[in-house]
């Protein structure tokens, strides 16, 4: 991603955004509130599109092609771009209908098929021992919270994705469901890109591979301070800022 | 005490003593047309599904099938044109001049005398085009004020839905309409029912608009047996002229002759306000349900 600013009407949420995000890595953004992570995060699959009033300028690339073309369609971006939100969202439907939801407005409708990528989403999202034996009786809101991420995540995970974007993925939930999120985490980075916004920064130093560290001006824009591998950032970073806010957190 | 505490107790005392007037004033209403008609004796089956008569209480057989062809008619109407007019409002249109007109012109609908819109009604189908009146007349009148405002609930309904569902669903790379058809309505479904049912409440009580479109005739009795529906004597046809109920109390009252038409008239209102009553408390209740079954607790 290069050049990327994002306006809110004429407020400027984000400037000049410039960063990588290496294959098959975990990345995470952290920052103080407000600095424009989740924002930066929609970049990526261009759910800012859907925000009245808001408007991204720049280039972002996934694998080569630039997303913003307007060639590309934002529907099928988001196929090959998945995002798991901050609150749980499960629809009103069961655990099984959740979990083939993308699947079958993809135009999966052979049964087996559709059983078969329930059962390996919702046990690579850790969640297929604890709900396997009322998968079609039981609605997804009835799931705890953090079994309804998880649910989630195997929603994003059943449309086979490359990138999958967490925007503060386990904030809503308690320490141990945090836990089986971020182990979660770590399973699947062998598979796919996860770009993770957390505002917790043990979680980052925990379960990422690099850090972007975001911070925001005087006028309230968000920029990004800088981006390294996750050790660096904590132990060494190049940035005083980025030094202070760390220290500031922990110490 | 001090003197803000006095005027929290004073408002508080003056809002209850309106909400016990309010729901005294409706068990009055109930009351006194229950114990009236069931003094009359026109509480009974022979009263509900029986034939009118001028000898005897007779019964408003036809009336009530009136009423409900009507309302049945109407909702017909209303209920795929109310949600996808809510669904266009809440999810499509853009602000600007289209809508602002449109939600005025709902505004205004709505807020037309009943009676104005029945005597559009008379000079549209009885004068005009020579149909005569029948129960499409009177069931187009009703939809002229009840589509607008159940599109309005609908998309009230709709716009209740959270931006977090419905991105779930986009996030997914689903279209709109897909978001639309499997997340947002499904979620939007209590509310809709229950502006369904309020809105059938007030259909199934409205004269003003019925007088001059679905007329005044009052049949003797009905031959369920004829399915011709282009035959105005079938009254399974929309081209029936149709009294129902609540014109039916209005004529009683107005130009009643005979000798139980009082008892009639209580008889038809007992049931009138029973039946609306039960619209509305299945409306709370149907809406409840169905938002505990969509969440699944
Ligand atoms: N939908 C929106 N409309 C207007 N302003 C927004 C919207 N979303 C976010 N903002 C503003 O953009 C800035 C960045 O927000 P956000 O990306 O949510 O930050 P973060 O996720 O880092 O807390 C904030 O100042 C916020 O008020
Ligand atoms: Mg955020």
């Amino acid at each position: 991603m290069s050049d990327v600013s994002v306006h809110y009407g004429a407020f400027r949420a984000v400037r000049d955004v410039a960063l990588a995000i290496p294959p098959n890595s975990v990345t995470a953004f952290i920052g103080p509130s407000g600095c424009g992570k989740s924002t930066i995060l929609r970049c990526f699959d261009r759910m800012n599109d859907l925000i009245p009033g808001a408007r991204v300028s720049g280039r972002v690339l996934l694998d080569g092609e630039d997303i913003n073309a307007p060639a590309v369609q934002a529907v099928e971006l988001r196929r090959r771009v998945g995002l798991v939100f901050q609150r749980p969202n499960p629809f009103p439907m069961s655990i099984f209908e959740n979990v083939v939801y993308g699947p079958r407005r993809h135009g999966v409708s052979d049964r087996r098929e559709l059983d078969a990528i329930a059962e390996r989403s919702l046990r690579r999202a850790a969640l297929w021992d604890e709900v396997k034996d009322d998968l079609r009786r039981k609605s997804g809101l009835a799931l705890s919270g953090g079994q309804q991420q998880r649910l989630c995540i195997a929603r994003t995970i059943a449309v086979d994705p490359e990138v999958i974007l967490m925007d503060e993925p386990a904030s809503a939930l308690d320490p141990i469901a945090t836990l089986r999120i971020e182990e979660l985490i770590a399973e699947l980075r062998a598979e796919y890109t996860i770009v993770i916004v957390t505002h917790n920064m043990q979680q980052a130093s925990r379960v990422s591979d690099r850090t972007a560290f975001f911070t925001m001006g005087q006028d309230r824009a968000g920029y990004l301070v800088e981006l390294d591998d996750t050790v660096k950032i904590f132990t060494n970073p190049r940035e005083q800022l980025t030094e202070d806010y760390i220290s500031g957190r922990f110490g | 005490m001090s003197r803000v505490l006095v005027a929290d107790r004073l408002a508080t005392a003056t809002l209850w003593g309106i909400a016990i007037a309010v729901v005294a004033v409706l068990l009055g209403i109930i009351a006194h047309f229950v114990l009236a008609a069931a003094g009359a004796g026109a509480l009974s089956p022979s009263f509900l599904f029986g034939n009118p008569s001028d000898t005897e209480i007779g019964g408003i057989g036809p009336i009530l099938f009136n009423s409900v062809y009507v309302l049945v008619l109407t909702l017909l109407i209303t209920i795929p044109l109310g949600i996808a007019g809510g669904i266009y409002m809440a999810e499509y249109a853009r602000e600007g001049r289209l809508t602002a007109l449109i939600r005025f012109s709902q505004e205004l609908i709505s807020s037309v005398p009943s009676i104005v819109v029945g005597m559009f009604g008379l000079a549209l189908f009885v004068s005009a085009t020579r149909i005569g009146y029948t129960a499409l007349g009177g069931s187009l009148a009703l939809v002229v004020f009840n589509l607008p405002l159940l599109a309005r609930l609908a998309e009230q309904a709709i716009r209740a839905v959270p931006a977090d569902e419905r991105h779930g669903s986009l996030a997914l790379g689903t279209s709109r309409w897909q978001t639309i058809r499997h997340v947002v309505l499904p979620l939007a479904i209590p509310g809709i029912v229950t502006g369904i049912i309020l809105t059938a409440g007030r259909i199934f009580g409205e004269a003003a608009a019925l007088i001059f479109t679905s007329g005044l005739a009052t049949p003797a009795r009905y031959d369920f047996s004829n399915l011709d529906l282009l035959d105005a004597r079938s009254p399974w046809s929309p081209l029936h002229p149709a009294t129902t109920l609540s014109v039916y109390i209005w004529k009683l009252n107005s130009e009643g002759l005979g000798q139980f038409v009082r008892q009639i008239a209580d008889g038809s209102a007992a049931v009138l306000v029973l039946m609306v009553l039960v619209f509305n408390v299945s409306a709370r209740g149907l809406g409840r349900l169905l938002q505990r079954r969509i969440s699944g607790a």
